[in-house]
């Protein structure tokens, strides 16, 4: 995380700054995000910048990653847990580029990762970055439109309306039926939209020893929850937060309390669930773990 | 809370109960567009339990006054005081607007002419009288499921449409939602703006029925601003007529409307069709 | 007997505004007193102002000049210069006032319209509406239309329920604006049994009686209305 000018640290190329921003963006990105843990779970404006990629794509988290990144940084990318998707590559190749920067796929030796909707498996540990992509920032946006109000609502912690939303799922579906992107208190103070991963990761930011930081590059808001913050999840009395569960461990590693994804092998409805986090599953498998599929080559799986 | 003050001469408030004294306390008040004036040196009083109509024809500035009143609008000079539920008077223009927004969503009510200004159209109408209970903290499902329930029942909504949302209601049906999602806290004190206009005749005698028991029923006080001489009749302890910006004549209700003084008031009686 | 009722020197006049200002006088001097138990009827040529008087006992008119005392739980009040909220007490608890025609509200049954004025004094709704169906009964108005809004019923059933309105409660004051004025003869002595039973209960009445017949029967005194016609004191 050093800041440093270093013209010279990318000669290849020497057209782009150290890491794309140039050093008056990344000063006003940290000065946003110093804001953003000083007030945690608050949304600190930024000047949002055009970036190389198109909005939905991470810029937001990306502009927050170039402000942080120092070239001893090591940076893993995820995207819905995995290392291995367009998204991920591109935004780590991007990095490896502008910043010359180490990436890596573990978990572990990561000082910086840059996630799209999950939270690794992998506990995470002090002086780790998690870089949140954000695509809308405000919870209370689906029922109060005008930025104005919920502004005022957040100043006033007025947060009557999250209930009205959650009581609503109780009302139509029996039970609160959101399952990603699920609201958040963060400290006691500010309601938060923790981005859209899926509940099943909310208590991991609970807590947590590793920097959460959030960048919505469309919606040009920053926010951010410091280490060892207090993250609830909103819920009721009679109806309290639960995680999803799953009722088989991962095929490929036999991993059980994961979040799973569902992958379809064939088209006569053959399936299996595998780690959404691949990194973890491939840890596993390496020491020795093995599912009811494992014994499929994995090109098949694909 | 230095926000709040206590009334000029306040030395022997102690001694005299609440409801001896008024609920809100008008003084002075203006608000002036530039050059065009919305209401102009009002004052009056208005005590627990009281129902006070604010009548004259539109643009007589009686909506500029209820919003100014119920702090939806800032006026220009003058003061609103309220006795605030522990009893002291607070001034509503001093207060924090924290302190202001929550008076508003607790202690006070709105009541919109148009129900949609009033209702979220898109949650059910279980959950639009169930948020000022959230909004205050209530999290337990049930319990606040069961009241906004009770409430459908008390304006005479059926219990089986608690799911649905009030754009599958009929304008009626949402004003009476409104009423339930305001009086679901238990308000003091409601303001209401034109609540009757825009329903056919058969559905306004019901809501205004309907208004009458909840008034009695909870001691309520309303501010009700309607330009309808009956339904200020059949609502109304005590009537401001407006004129210009100006009250041209107060007083009891049935007093005024039986024996006006002022030549606005006895043109606006004799308008009246008789049907 | 002390006076529970004094007027005094009450002036009232119209300004008609919508016809130039036109002033239209009623009555000027008005003076009498009304003591407990004590039924006096003002009397007098129709247009006369004995309805005007009424009115401003009860302060629905307004008064020019004068005062009008009404005892008031043991303290003198001038309904001619009290503000509402005193005005709303009074009528509340001491000046009762049947009027000719019943301003009915929709949907509200004759039951509950009859039991009000009971139930705003803190009776309970149940024992109100009892006591509402006892004097309806007196009073024979058929079971079958006390469930129902009155709006619709006949001049006199609607005035039935008014009289009902008017006599359930104990207010030591009674103002009778004509209330037999639509009734049968044994509805008409239904009505003079009830005001003898309220002069024997202290109350003290004021009313307006067209039917000779009842006049007779309940008056102690009459009041002469054309003594405060404007005309003969202005002479």
């Amino acid at each position: 995380m050093s800041a440093q000018i270093a013209t010279d640290a990318a000669p290849a190329i020497a057209s782009y700054n150290f890491a794309y921003l140039d050093e008056q963006t990344k000063r006003m990105i940290r000065r946003a995000i110093l804001k953003a843990i000083a007030i945690p779970g608050y949304q600190v404006p930024f000047a949002s910048r055009e970036m190389p990629m198109p909005y939905g794509w991470g810029t937001g988290g990306v502009q927050v990653t170039a402000a942080i990144i120092g070239p001893e940084d090591v940076l893993k990318v995820i995207d819905q847990g995995a290392d291995d998707t367009t998204n991920a590559v591109s935004i780590r190749a991007f990095f490896a580029k502008v910043a010359n920067v180490a990436t890596t796929t573990r978990t572990m030796e990561a000082t910086i990762i840059q996630t799209r909707h999950r939270i690794p498996e992998t506990k995470l540990s002090a002086g780790q970055v998690l870089v949140y992509q954000v695509p809308i920032p405000e919870p209370l946006r689906f029922l109060e439109p005008r930025e104005t109000e919920t502004r005022k609502m957040h100043a006033l912690e007025e947060y009557g309306l999250m209930h009205v939303k959650l009581y609503e799922d109780i009302a139509r579906h029996g039970e609160i039926s959101t399952t990603y992107a699920y609201p958040v208190m963060v400290e006691g103070r500010y309601v938060m939209d923790p981005s859209p991963t899926p509940k099943f990761d909310n208590p991991k930011m609970h807590r947590s020893e590793a920097l959460q930081l959030f960048g919505a590059g469309r919606e040009k808001r920053i926010y951010a929850v410091p280490p060892f913050t207090e993250v609830v999840s909103l819920d009721f009395e009679d109806h309290p937060f639960e995680i999803q569960t799953f009722d088989r461990p991962c095929a490929l590693c036999a991993a059980e309390n994961v979040y799973l994804d569902e992958v379809v092998l064939d088209d006569s409805g053959g399936r299996m669930f595998v780690c959404s986090d691949t990194d973890h599953c491939e840890d596993r498998r390496a020491q020795g773990h093995r599912g009811e599929m494992a014994g499929h080559p994995l090109e098949t799986a694909k | 809370m230095s926000d709040e003050i206590l009334i000029e001469g306040d030395a022997g408030f102690a001694a005299v109960a609440a409801s001896e004294r008024p609920l809100l306390s008008v003084s002075g008040l203006s608000k002036i567009y530039g050059a065009r004036i919305g209401c102009i040196d009002v004052s009056f009083d208005v005590w627990p339990g009281e129902v006070l109509a604010i009548v004259g024809e539109s643009g007589s500035g009686k909506t500029t006054l209820l919003n100014c009143i119920s702090s939806r609008l800032a006026p220009t000079t003058g003061t609103v005081s309220y006795q605030m539920r522990d009893g002291r008077m607070g001034d509503v223009f001093r207060m924090s607007e924290a302190e202001r927004r929550h008076l508003m969503r607790t202690d006070w009510g709105f009541v919109h002419q148009n129900p949609i200004d009033g209702l979220r159209m898109s949650v059910s109408a279980g959950a639009n009288v169930g948020e000022r209970l959230m909004a205050v903290g209530q999290r337990h499902y049930g319990s606040i499921r069961a009241e906004a329930s009770e409430w459908l029942g008390r304006v005479e909504i059926d219990a089986d449409r608690i799911d649905d949302q009030p754009r599958a209601f009929s304008g009626g049906m949402r004003q009476r939602l409104q009423i339930a999602r305001n009086l679901v806290t238990e308000p003091r004190l409601v303001f209401m703006d034109e609540p009757t206009g825009g329903l056919d005749v058969s559905v306004q005698a019901r809501l205004l029925d309907l208004l009458r028991g909840l008034v009695s029923d909870l001691g309520l006080s309303v501010i009700i601003v309607t330009h309808d001489l009956a339904v200020a009749r059949l609502l109304s302890d005590r009537i401001l007529v407006m004129k210009e910006g100006r009250v041209i004549e107060s007083g009891l209700t049935d007093r005024v409307l039986d024996d006006p003084r002022a030549p606005y008031t006895q043109l606006l009686v004799s308008s009246i069709l008789q049907v | 007997m002390s006076p529970i009722l004094v007027v005094s020197e009450v002036a009232k006049g119209f300004v008609m505004h919508l016809r130039g200002g036109l002033e239209l006088p009623v009555v000027r001097h008005v003076g009498f007193s009304l003591s407990e138990g004590e039924c006096a009827v003002l009397g007098g040529p129709s247009g006369v102002g004995k309805s005007s008087i009424l009115k401003m006992l009860y302060g629905n008119y307004g008064v020019d000049a004068g005062q009008i005392l009404v005892r008031h739980h043991e303290r003198f009040v001038d309904v001619a210069s009290a503000g509402p909220r005193q005005v709303l007490a009074v009528r509340r608890d001491t000046i009762g006032y049947v009027s000719q025609f019943l301003r009915a509200v929709p949907r509200v049954s004759a039951l509950d319209v009859a039991a009000e004025p009971l139930v705003m004094r803190g009776t309970a709704a149940e024992e109100a509406r009892r006591q509402a169906g006892a004097l309806f009964e007196q009073l024979n108005l058929p079971e079958r239309l006390w469930s129902l809004p009155p709006a619709t019923f006949s001049g006199g059933e609607q005035q039935r329920v008014n009289i009902a309105r008017g006599f359930i409660t104990d207010h030591p004051v009674l103002l009778l604006d004509e209330p037999t004025a639509s009734l049968d003869a044994t509805n008409r002595d239904v009505v003079i049994e009830l005001i003898r039973a309220k002069k024997r209960a202290g109350v003290a009445l004021l009313g307006i009686f067209h039917d000779g017949e009842v006049r007779d029967a309940v008056a102690d005194r009459i009041i002469d209305v054309s003594a405060f016609a404007p005309e003969r004191t202005a002479a």
